[in-house]
C-alpha cells in the first residue's frame, strides 16, 4: 500500500484526508503511483501533471524520506521506504504567491 | 414584468474564491455566500439563460492550474468536469511581447458563456487566445479551430494581461453568429457557428501598433450588445470607446465629452438599447479612477455624450480598478447595474446608475461580475 500525503487544495477537490493509500501495480515509480492516484481521484488530472505532457507542474514537488525527487526520472524506483508504505510520497505546494 | 420576478443573484469571481449575492428583486438586502473554492482565482462563473440553476464556474491556480466547476443547484454545489483544454492539431505559434514567435501554451480560462438555449453547451475563451465548446454539460472541451487558423493568428501578440480571449456574444437572433474579442489581437466575428472567422477591426485607431489602422493588433477590452439590436455593438478599446451599427464590419469612436477614454468595461441598459455604461480609468499607466473620484459614466444617446453617475460611489481617495468582466445589467423592471472593483467592492444600482450602495465591501479584489435575474 503506497501512501500519498496531498496539499491541502487537492484534498478538499478530491474530498479526503491528508493521505490516501493506493494500490499500485508493478514498479513504484512517480509515474506508477501519480498514475493509479489520477485513476483512483480523476478530478486530480492535470492538477498535478500537464493532461498532454506528463509533467509535473511548475510550483509542485515531490518529496520522500527527506529527498527532494521533484528532479528524479518519472520511472524511476521510489525509496524503498514509500514502497512498502512506512513512508508516504509528499506531493507539496511551492511557498509562493499571497 | 416585475411581479415575475422574485430575486437577482450575483456572480462574483474573485483573486481568492468566488461569492453567490442573492436578492429579492427589491434589491436593498443582500445574503452573501462564499468563499466558494477559496483561496482558487475564480476568473469568472456564469448561470445558464436556459438553466438558470446551471452555473459554470472558472477555478485556477499557478500551482494545480485549471479546473472547472458545475453546479446544478444555483451554486448551493459542485461539482468538477473536465479540466483538459488540448489545441487542436499542431498549435503553432503567436507573437510574444518582443515580436518572436512563441508556441501557443494554454494557460487559464477567462471567460465561460453559457449557450442561451442548451444548459449542456458552453464557449470558453482562454489563454492563450483560443474558444473552446462543450455539448455535453463540461464533459469534454474541444477548440473551435477556425479562429485561430483563420490566417491572422500568427500575427497576434499578448497585451499586459496575457493573450487571453475574453469576450464572447452569443446573437440572441442568430445562433450561427459569435462575436468574441481578444487582448491585444481584436475582435473577430463567426457567422457559421464558429466554423470560420473574420477580423472585425476596421475603424479601430490604435497608436501603440506599428500601423494604428491595422487588420489585427488592437487591444480591445470588452465588448457589448444589447439583445434585442445584436448588430449593434459598444467596445471599451484600450483607449477608445467605439460603436458598431453593422456588427462589427465598421467601427466609430464614441468617446465623446468622457474624461478619459481609457477602461475596461462596458455595459448595456437592459430595456434600454442606447443607455450605455462606462467606468473610466485614468491611463494604461495609472489602472484607477481620475482624481481618485469613482464614477460610473452613463450616455443615454449611444455614445458621444456622457453624464457622470456618482451619488453613492466614493468621490476622494479611490484607487481602484474595474476589470473587464466585472460589470453586469439585471433585466428587472427598473434595470439593476453592478459592478465589482479591485478593492473588493462590488456596488449596484438598482435604478439604472442614478444612485449606487456597496452590495458588500471587503471581498478579495474581483475579477467578474455576472448578474441572474430569477423568476
Amino acid at each position: 500500500m503506497i501512501r500519498v500525503w496531498l496539499p491541502g487544495h487537492l484534498r478538499k477537490l478530491a474530498q479526503v484526508d491528508a493521505e490516501v493509500e493506493l494500490d499500485v501495480a508493478g514498479p513504484v515509480t512517480q509515474r506508477s503511483v501519480l498514475d493509479a492516484l489520477e485513476a483512483r481521484y480523476p478530478m486530480l488530472q492535470g492538477t498535478i501533471r500537464d493532461h498532454v505532457t506528463k509533467q509535473r507542474r511548475p510550483f509542485l514537488r515531490f518529496f520522500a524520506c527527506g529527498q527532494d525527487l521533484s528532479h528524479e526520472l518519472p520511472d524511476a524506483p521510489l525509496p524503498e521506504a514509500v514502497e512498502s508504505g512506512t513512508e508516504p510520497f509528499l506531493i507539496v505546494g511551492a511557498i509562493a504567491g499571497g | 414584468m416585475a411581479d415575475k420576478i422574485s430575486g437577482v443573484r450575483v456572480l462574483a469571481g474573485t483573486r481568492k474564491g468566488a461569492f453567490i449575492l442573492t436578492s429579492d428583486a427589491k434589491r436593498e438586502k443582500w445574503e452573501i455566500s462564499g468563499p466558494h473554492f477559496g483561496g482558487w482565482e475564480i476568473y469568472h462563473l456564469k448561470g445558464s439563460p436556459a438553466d438558470p440553476n446551471r452555473l459554470y464556474c472558472s477555478q485556477s491556480s499557478g500551482w494545480f492550474g485549471q479546473l472547472i466547476q458545475r453546479s446544478n443547484d444555483g451554486g448551493k454545489t459542485w461539482e468538477p468536469v473536465d479540466n483538459k483544454f488540448v489545441y487542436d492539431g499542431v498549435p503553432g505559434t503567436h507573437q510574444w511581447y518582443d515580436g518572436t514567435p512563441h508556441p501557443w501554451e494554454f494557460k487559464r480560462v477567462w471567460h465561460l458563456e453559457p449557450s442561451r438555449n442548451d444548459p449542456d453547451t458552453v464557449y470558453a475563451g482562454v489563454e492563450d487566445a483560443a474558444l473552446f465548446r462543450t455539448t455535453d454539460g463540461g464533459k469534454s472541451w474541444h477548440e473551435l479551430p477556425g479562429l485561430r487558423g483563420h490566417g491572422t493568428g500568427s500575427r497576434w501578440q499578448p497585451g499586459a494581461g496575457g493573450l487571453c480571449l475574453h469576450t464572447i456574444l452569443l446573437d440572441p437572433n442568430d445562433a450561427r453568429r459569435i462575436y468574441i474579442a481578444i487582448s491585444a489581437a481584436g475582435a473577430f466575428r463567426s457567422d457559421d457557428g464558429g466554423e470560420t472567422w473574420k477580423p472585425i477591426n476596421r475603424g479601430l485607431h490604435s497608436q501603440y501598433i506599428p500601423d494604428p489602422n491595422a487588420e489585427v493588433g488592437h487591444c480591445v477590452h470588452r465588448i457589448a450588445m444589447h439583445r434585442s439590436r445584436p448588430g449593434v455593438l459598444f467596445m471599451q478599446k484600450h483607449w477608445d470607446v467605439m460603436r458598431s451599427d453593422d456588427a462589427g464590419d465598421n467601427w466609430k469612436e464614441i468617446s465623446g465629452n468622457l474624461p478619459t477614454d481609457f477602461g475596461f468595461v462596458i455595459d448595456v441598459h437592459a430595456h434600454e438599447p442606447e443607455t450605455v455604461y462606462v467606468v473610466p480609468i485614468k491611463s494604461d499607466s495609472e489602472h484607477f479612477p481620475p482624481d481618485g473620484k469613482l464614477r460610473v459614466y452613463r450616455s443615454r444617446s449611444g455614445g458621444n455624450e456622457w453624464e457622470a453617475l456618482s451619488k453613492g460611489l466614493p468621490q476622494s481617495d479611490c484607487y481602484v480598478n474595474v476589470l473587464r468582466d466585472a460589470m453586469a445589467v439585471d433585466s428587472v423592471d427598473s434595470c439593476g447595474i453592478y459592478f465589482g472593483t479591485t478593492g473588493g467592492q462590488v456596488y449596484a444600482s438598482a435604478n439604472g446608475g442614478d444612485s449606487w450602495a456597496p452590495i458588500v465591501h471587503d471581498l478579495p479584489p474581483v475579477l467578474s461580475v455576472e448578474v441572474q435575474t430569477l423568476s
